[in-house]
């Protein structure tokens, strides 16, 4: 086990730092970001400021190592467009992206469940059916577009919530449903795989020959079992619905780590992307580690592959 | 784009059959802004984007102001000034300001001010700015001296703009970043909140001065919220989350002009647009060092059918590369070209063209502009490939010398003289892909001549040797369109600032 979690670890490093090679040279690679800081009105005499005071005449590869030695030792830069800490800035908006990633997570999980267990129950039904069109709209559904669908019908017709904002926890639920709405298909046709293959067990049959009640039989023993792979892909998941929220954040004004990503990518503030990008993968990578670890302790086969 | 504010007005429709609330906001005189933007700091020399310009006169005053209808200068923080010599400028200032922490404003803000930001070590953002101060002295407690490095006509001009004046013991204790996290000015309005990125909120100066070109109304708050999405914007419109918002594209203020508690106002800018043509030495359009070929393409466009029909109410035609207003944009030796498509394709056929010609054309925005272009360059046998990219990727293009036609436009931040504007493109710096040596001295004369005539004169001449030879095409100005609640009084100026210190409600 010991072995396996070292050679993941090692593994995940790797990746993070391969993520932020790639990343810092793309970045680099999207034009002259002296040009682009000093923006529209610039003259001459403001670009080549830009250029000394930040250093962006070095060669790229001193500038990803000093920017690298930096970061290993916590030090994640200056904003170029804010001149504040980008530790500090990122710190400042992780709370807001955690609570919409863990509340899409809770969304998602709430309607996939009792959707995919129904389905499974009633397989090859219109329930069946309905709960599969369902998953389907949802993964097809671009979420900026069904974000703009229930703008439109809770905040221009009804009037029910903000549009935009993050005030307060009204400013959530949009968000919540639009992001959650996207990533609940995934759970619900694993659970009603799930929920398939353990109800034509062996031991259900049992149970049910005991004479266990209905509710108990699926809620109890059935779906315990169909749930566990759930588990890890929420851990997936999360990573994602971490990241999808550059989008949604942005659609949603929720200034969140999503919403920072945009602006610095639209201000070419790089460092802060950098470091968002970093960020988000190494949750990614992370939450990825810890799924592994998970299954690898429920099922000892893994550890061999 | 279109289908999307479409969709969003639908939502309307159960409401308006509802009638719809009563307006929140006049009986608390507080105004939502929303913004795509935020700025890089309040502090107004640490910023680039037209939000900073906006907080920045309103919680800041300049020596100087600049009446936006008239175009005439008065005394703000300063009450009179005059000229000493060529380079040196002046000013009595006004007794009995205080900054908003209680700071009383004297000669000596001012000479810290402006000594600490034409320093080139302070890293001001904008360097076109301040670079032109040499330095200021302090002649008496209300009497200070500005001495430009060299003769800079357009003094006056830069200090009712962008060149704030900060509260000196302040600002040397806490710097520009103390100063973006708590803003102190003399202005009409404080800032009460700053989240950076997210939220900044204005109060009214209960003690600013009397006699005051800003003249205060009833606006007690201004809310102001970066929202980066249009379509967000246009959501909290029409939810009545939002009071105002600017630079709203022209098809979706059409639609908003039908929402009855919503007004669409529209105004000219400063903001200019034209095309550029590579006729330097190793153009790669070597078609464009034909003076034919440039008249050509001058004589394809039809710029009134395109600045009515597309560009939006308030565009105007430009003859030269410079805003109207500016002090210096004199147009009046230039020669002018018709829409005359046979003439164009005569051209083109005399300069050995009549067979065809490929181009490429860079641009950066307002697509649908760059498109028309193109249709009317089709009609007269010029393919022009359309190369559309980020504004930095097309500047670092035509910097290269690697564009062959651009269509660009330039602000000129708002400061309405010449030297602001035309010589960025034709004054020999890194954009200009003419360079014609005549033309740099006549505008490096203009640049450096205060007598008013001389100075105009040689603008003139330079303008219409740009125009002789079709060095650009000048297209139109750009209008900005806003939109707020129908029951807001205001007043569009082409310097893009709303001014909500003057802004009152209808009765």
């Amino acid at each position: 086990m010991l072995r396996f979690a070292t050679r993941r670890l090692a593994l995940a490093l790797l990746v993070a730092l391969t993520v932020s090679a790639i990343s810092f040279f793309l970045l680099r690679l999207s034009g002259d970001i002296a040009i682009a800081l000093a923006g529209e009105g610039a003259r001459d005499i403001d670009i080549e400021a830009i250029r000394a005071q930040y250093g962006l005449d070095r060669p790229l590869l001193f500038q990803y190592g000093e920017w690298l030695l930096q970061v290993l030792g916590g030090d994640l830069g200056t904003s170029l467009f804010f001149r504040t800490s980008v530790g500090a800035l990122v710190l400042d908006k992780l709370p807001v992206t955690l609570i919409l990633g863990i509340s899409s997570l809770l969304f998602a999980l709430l309607i996939s469940i009792p959707l995919g267990v129904l389905a499974a129950i009633y397989r090859n039904t219109w329930i069946d059916r309905l709960a599969l069109s369902i998953a389907v709209v949802g993964q097809a559904l671009p979420n900026f577009f069904f974000a703009l669908i229930l703008v439109m019908i809770f905040s221009i017709g009804l009037r029910w919530l903000p549009v935009s904002g993050s005030g307060s926890w009204q400013n959530f639920v949009m968000p919540t449903i639009a992001l959650g709405y996207y990533v609940a298909p995934a759970f619900m046709r694993l659970v009603r795989a799930g929920m398939v293959e353990v109800l034509s067990a062996d031991y259900i049959r049992t149970a049910r020959a005991k004479g266990l009640s209905r509710r108990s039989v699926i809620v109890k023993h059935a779906l315990r079992n169909a749930v566990v792979p759930v588990v890890s892909l929420s851990a997936v998941q999360l990573g994602y619905l971490l990241g999808g929220s550059v989008v949604i954040e942005t659609i949603f004004a929720l200034d969140g780590l999503g919403f920072l990503a945009y602006e610095s990518i639209t201000q070419k503030d790089f460092p802060v992307t950098q470091a968002v990008v970093m960020l988000l993968s190494v949750f990614y990578v992370l939450l990825t580690f810890v799924g592994d670890l998970v299954n690898a302790w429920l099922d000892p086969r893994i550890r061999v592959a | 784009m279109r289908l999307h504010t479409a969709a969003l007005l639908t939502g309307l429709a159960p409401m308006l059959f509802a009638g719809h609330p009563a307006f929140a906001d006049q009986a608390n005189n507080s105004i939502r802004f929303a913004y795509d933007q935020a700025p890089e700091s309040i502090d107004p020399y640490f910023n680039n984007v037209r939000i900073g310009v906006i907080i920045g006169q309103h919680v800041w005053d300049t020596l100087v102001y600049r009446d936006p209808s008239s175009n005439e200068y008065k005394g703000l923080l300063a009450e009179s000034w005059e000229r000493i010599d060529d380079r040196t400028l002046e000013f009595k200032l006004r007794q009995g300001v205080t900054f908003h922490n209680g700071e009383a404003f004297n000669a000596d803000d001012v000479v810290y001010t402006l000594n600490f930001v034409a320093d080139p070590e302070n890293g001001v953002t904008t360097q076109q700015n301040v670079a032109w101060i040499d330095r200021a002295e302090k002649v008496d407690d209300y009497t200070v001296r500005v001495i430009s490095k060299e003769v800079f006509p357009a003094a006056i001009e830069y200090l009712s703009g962008p060149l704030a004046i900060h509260p000196n013991e302040y600002y040397e204790e806490v710097g520009p970043e103390g100063m973006d996290r708590n803003p102190v000015g003399t202005g009409p309005f404080k800032v009460v909140s700053n989240e950076p990125g997210k939220a900044i909120v204005l109060e009214k100066n209960e003690a600013y001065f009397e006699g005051s070109p800003k003249e205060q109304g009833p606006i007690e708050t201004v809310d102001i919220r970066i929202i980066p999405d249009r379509q967000t914007q246009v959501a909290e419109m029409l939810s009545q989350g939002m009071d105002f918002v600017m630079h709203v594209p022209k098809d979706q203020a059409e639609q908003m002009e039908q929402v009855p508690f919503l007004q669409v106002v529209s105004g000219e800018t400063m903001r200019i647009v034209f095309m550029q043509m590579n006729t330097l030495e190793n153009s790669p359009a070597p078609a464009l060092k034909d003076e034919r070929v440039r008249k050509a393409i001058m004589h394809a466009i039809d710029r009134e059918t395109i600045a009515s029909e597309i560009v939006g109410a308030g565009a105007r035609v430009l003859d030269v590369i410079c805003f109207p207003s500016q002090t210096g944009c004199d147009a009046s030796a230039a020669p002018t070209y018709d829409y005359d498509p046979e003439k164009s394709r005569a051209l083109l056929a005399e300069a050995g063209y009549g067979d065809g010609l490929a181009l490429d054309i860079v641009a950066y925005r307002e697509r649908n502009q760059t498109e028309a272009i193109i249709g009317y360059l089709k009609a007269v046998g010029i393919d022009a490939r359309l190369n559309f990219l980020q504004y930095a990727a097309m500047r670092e293009q035509i910097r290269a010398g690697e564009a062959e036609l651009t269509h660009q436009t330039w602000g000129s931040f708002s400061v309405n003289d010449v030297s602001a504007s035309t010589p960025v493109y034709f004054k020999f710096e890194a954009d200009d892909i003419t360079r014609n040596p005549e033309v740099r001295d006549l505008l490096q004369k203009g640049d450096t001549t205060i007598e008013p005539e001389a100075r105009n004169a040689a603008y003139r001449d330079a303008l219409a040797l740009i125009a002789e030879h079709v060095y650009g095409v000048p297209l139109w100005s750009l209008p900005v369109y806003y939109v707020a609640t129908s029951d807001l009084d205001f007043t569009a100026y082409p310097d893009e600032m709303p001014r909500f210190w003057e802004m009152d409600w209808k009765d």
